[in-house]
């Protein structure tokens, strides 16, 4: 098969994955929206029955991982038509990047029963990949002299796990924020009395962020050994490795807040989704409007 | 009261309020915040030539800005201000924890608390022997006091080795830049192929030395360019590979040796690397005065201005009488446009086209005032013919005549020192290891107590999940004895 052909392929699975993302998104919602019958005011609330949905849920479930091996399976067949990894240009940065961001939630999907978190992510997801193809797409080629490098396997997978790591936490931290509200104002509504307590949703994005944390100073420094090799600096605040710096010292700041100051609850999620905002801003502003030598978006 | 003991007292004030957390928390997110301005104002460090457009477009502006700082950030007095005052305060933090956690290495745990029941994961059962459980928990490698009737446990001090470990390597990485800063050099220097590269001071186009490197302290190596390969990708015109062949010798006059230089693939000479940079085209010309002598016969670098290496450059003639300047521009391969008019459209040399107008006058060399070679002030000179050549075509412009030759490669060398990088990456690795292991480590306590039944409480540090199951498992072995 031509490189060419192999390219296509890829997009058609990228489609393919996309469309499942779609089912799995209105499944979620399905599940959010009807798994409680209102109760009549006379039946009490602390007996609540969410068998209702569960299979919906189930069913999302499924559709999500069917996604997420349709979406690897694009990323492949992409990294083979152009035979290398597929980090050379925006597009491939960002189907990898929700490829990392789905596989992060369904990492933690089996691990701290997140199923709830389907909703927003496959939003994201959805988004994510449809501003790739649409906008961002490039024809597959080969990499930027600059890109030929081992440390490019490296240095860009650990950023872009870090990076779908992150954002999980930051949907974490969004989630707590919202349902923090309603709980201000009295209770739950209803769809939300199956989601976690506060206090679990605050620990999980903490933990999602000091899980991977090492793994975004490793980024960074595999970032810093390649540029030195590549531009004989290691450091030199370009603009994309300013922010990987701010972004660095945000979450830096916000292990410090959580552990040693004892922030918890509102004010850790509100960091917490700063910190979040800076990697984003970095990922899109950076790449797309900045200068400096990053500029391997190839818009 | 004293006076001297108030100011004491306030410095001791003070000292307390830089090291204390909330401070270096402040500070961490100010250096953030700091950070930011470098990326959306253009940096002297990295871009001098924008930065003085910036001054061009807003003056008003640009001096304000300037008055901040807001050109050079990261050198700026509060932005070294702010990571100076962190980095103390972290070492006032980091060091006094460290004398601590050194002399508590052979310390035993504290001593377990009176009532366990109120402690977290309390759980009671059927009477154990207590040197069972101590035997179970050294397995177990927990710190162990033993009491006449009770046990207190105590494991995962790596956590705070780690964390020590963690701050410390970032107190190395400061001063390895630091050492990076104060010694070694940096320069670029603009080579044609074919042309010889002797590592002098004077063989630079823009050299900068350490503020404690001495300028004769350049490694004695000498290069010859001899041969510069470009690959395009013929579909998008962009770059596939660059091959730099040089003839080395160190030190300069030693047998020669052939050695390939890429993007990701720098010649290393100890602690001096040489790096392939940049690329471009050099035109050759030929310049002839009146009565026919050639004044000047070789390459010029052109600077490229886009991907298609569409280039411009001045060619000037000073030894001429009156001066005479070429104002120019190369296209390797010349496409035209009703709009655009002449342009480049593939970066390799097809179908070149030296595009120039011929100036006299005065040149300004000898005002003083630094000069881009790749420019002319043409303030003082008249202008007397425009041009574009093709390949070996004569343009005669009355004072003289040129004549467009050929064309050469250019590459830009780049030659880096730095003495401090070796300390910076150990820095580096030690911090991530440092931070590895400070969060991955569970810091936990168990404490065993003997009454009517065995009691058994645990408290984890910052309530990291996993001493439940731990604890499960103990009671569930110690059942089963």
């Amino acid at each position: 098969m031509s490189n060419t052909s192999i390219a296509l392929l890829s997009n058609d699975f990228i489609y393919a994955s996309m469309a499942l993302f779609t089912l799995a998104f209105f499944a979620h919602a399905v599940e959010v929206a009807w798994s409680v019958k209102t109760p009549a005011k006379s039946v009490k609330k602390t007996k609540l029955d969410f068998s209702r949905t569960e299979r919906v849920g189930r069913l999302a479930s499924a559709f999500m991982v069917l996604g997420f091996l349709l979406l690897t399976a694009g990323v492949i067949f992409r990294g083979i038509s152009a035979d290398r990894v597929p980090w050379g240009n925006m597009y491939e940065f960002s189907i990898t990047g929700a490829l990392a961001f789905s596989g992060a939630y369904l990492f933690a999907l089996k691990k701290y029963k997140l199923r709830w978190l389907g909703l927003p992510v496959s939003l994201a997801v959805l988004l994510t990949l449809g501003t790739a193809i649409t906008l961002l797409y490039r024809p597959s080629a080969p990499l930027a002299p600059a890109l030929k490098s081992t440390w490019l396997v490296i240095h860009v997978s650990a950023a872009i796990i870090s990076g779908g790591v992150f954002l999980l936490a930051n949907c974490v931290a969004g989630a707590y924020l919202i349902l923090d509200r309603y709980e201000q104002k009295g209770v739950r509504p209803i769809w939300a009395q199956k989601l976690p307590s506060l206090e679990v949703l605050d620990n999980l994005s903490y933990r999602l962020v000091a899980l991977v944390f090492p793994l975004w100073t490793f980024a960074v420094i595999a970032g810093a050994i390649w540029a030195e090799s590549a531009w004989g600096r290691y450091w030199g605040w370009d603009p994309k490795e300013t922010w990987a710096f701010i972004t660095w010292v945000a979450y830096a700041a916000y292990l410090h807040a959580r552990v040693t100051v004892g922030w918890r609850g509102r004010k850790a999620a509100w960091l917490c989704l700063l910190a979040g905002s800076t990697f984003l801003f970095n990922y899109i502003y950076i790449n797309v409007w900045g200068t400096g030598r990053h500029t391997y978006s190839g818009l | 009261m004293s006076t001297a003991l108030d100011s004491r007292s306030f410095l001791r004030w003070c000292w307390r309020q830089l090291t204390s957390m909330r401070t270096a928390l402040i500070l961490l997110l100010l250096l953030g915040i700091a950070a930011i301005p470098g990326s959306l104002f253009p940096q002297r460090s990295q871009n001098p030539i924008q930065v003085k457009q910036y001054f061009i477009d807003n003056p008003t502006l640009a001096t304000w800005l300037d008055r901040f700082s807001l050109f050079s950030v990261y050198s700026s007095p509060w932005f070294s201000a702010i990571y100076l005052l962190l980095f103390i305060s972290l070492i006032g933090c980091v060091l006094p924890r460290s004398i601590g956690h050194l002399k508590a290495i052979g310390a035993v745990p504290t001593i377990t608390p009176k009532y366990l029941d109120r402690m977290e994961h309390f759980t009671e059962i059927k009477k154990v022997d207590l040197d069972l459980v101590e035997a179970k928990l050294r397995k177990m490698r927990f710190r162990i006091r033993r009491d006449s009737n009770s046990i207190s446990a105590e494991k995962g001090y790596a956590r705070e080795s780690g964390n020590l470990l963690f701050h410390l390597s970032l107190v190395l990485i400061l001063i390895a830049v630091g050492v990076g800063s104060l010694f070694g050099s940096k320069g670029d220097a603009i080579v044609n192929v074919g042309d010889r590269f002797i590592n002098t001071p004077t063989s630079y186009d823009i050299l900068g030395f350490g503020k404690y490197q001495a300028e004769d302290s350049l490694p004695p190596f000498a290069l010859t360019i001899k041969d510069f390969k470009a690959e395009y990708d013929p579909a998008t015109n962009a770059p596939l590979d660059y091959t730099l062949t040089v003839l080395t010798s160190n030190p300069a006059g030693s047998k020669e040796k052939t050695e390939i230089i890429k993007v990701n693939k720098p010649l290393t000479y100890g602690s001096t690397k040489i790096f392939l940079q940049a690329n471009g085209h050099s035109p050759i010309v030929i310049v002839k005065d009146k009565s026919g002598k050639v004044i000047f016969d070789g390459p010029t670098p052109f600077l490229p201005q886009d991907t298609n290496l569409s280039s411009i450059g001045a060619i000037k003639i000073p030894d001429m009488q009156p001066q005479i300047g070429f104002v120019s521009s190369f296209l390797p391969t010349a496409d035209r446009d009703p709009v655009r008019g002449g342009f480049s459209s593939y970066p390799e040399v097809l179908d070149p086209r030296l595009l120039i107008s011929v100036w006299k006058g005065d040149l300004g060399l000898n005002t003083g005032v630094p000069q881009s070679v790749y420019r002319i002030d043409t303030s003082r000179m008249e202008r007397i013919g425009l041009k574009a050549l093709v390949l070996n075509e004569s343009y005669d412009f009355g004072e003289g005549s040129i004549t467009f030759t050929g064309w050469k490669s250019w590459v830009n060398l780049q030659i880096i020192n730095d003495p401090g990088k070796g300390y910076a990456l150990v820095g580096a690795i030690l911090a991530i290891s440092g931070l590895l292991i400070s969060l991955f480590t569970r810091q936990r306590r168990i404490w065993i107590k003997q009454g009517r039944k065995t009691q058994i409480a645990g408290l984890a540090k910052n309530g990291i999940p996993g001493l439940e199951d731990e604890i499960k498992k103990l009671v569930k072995e110690l059942g089963s004895e």
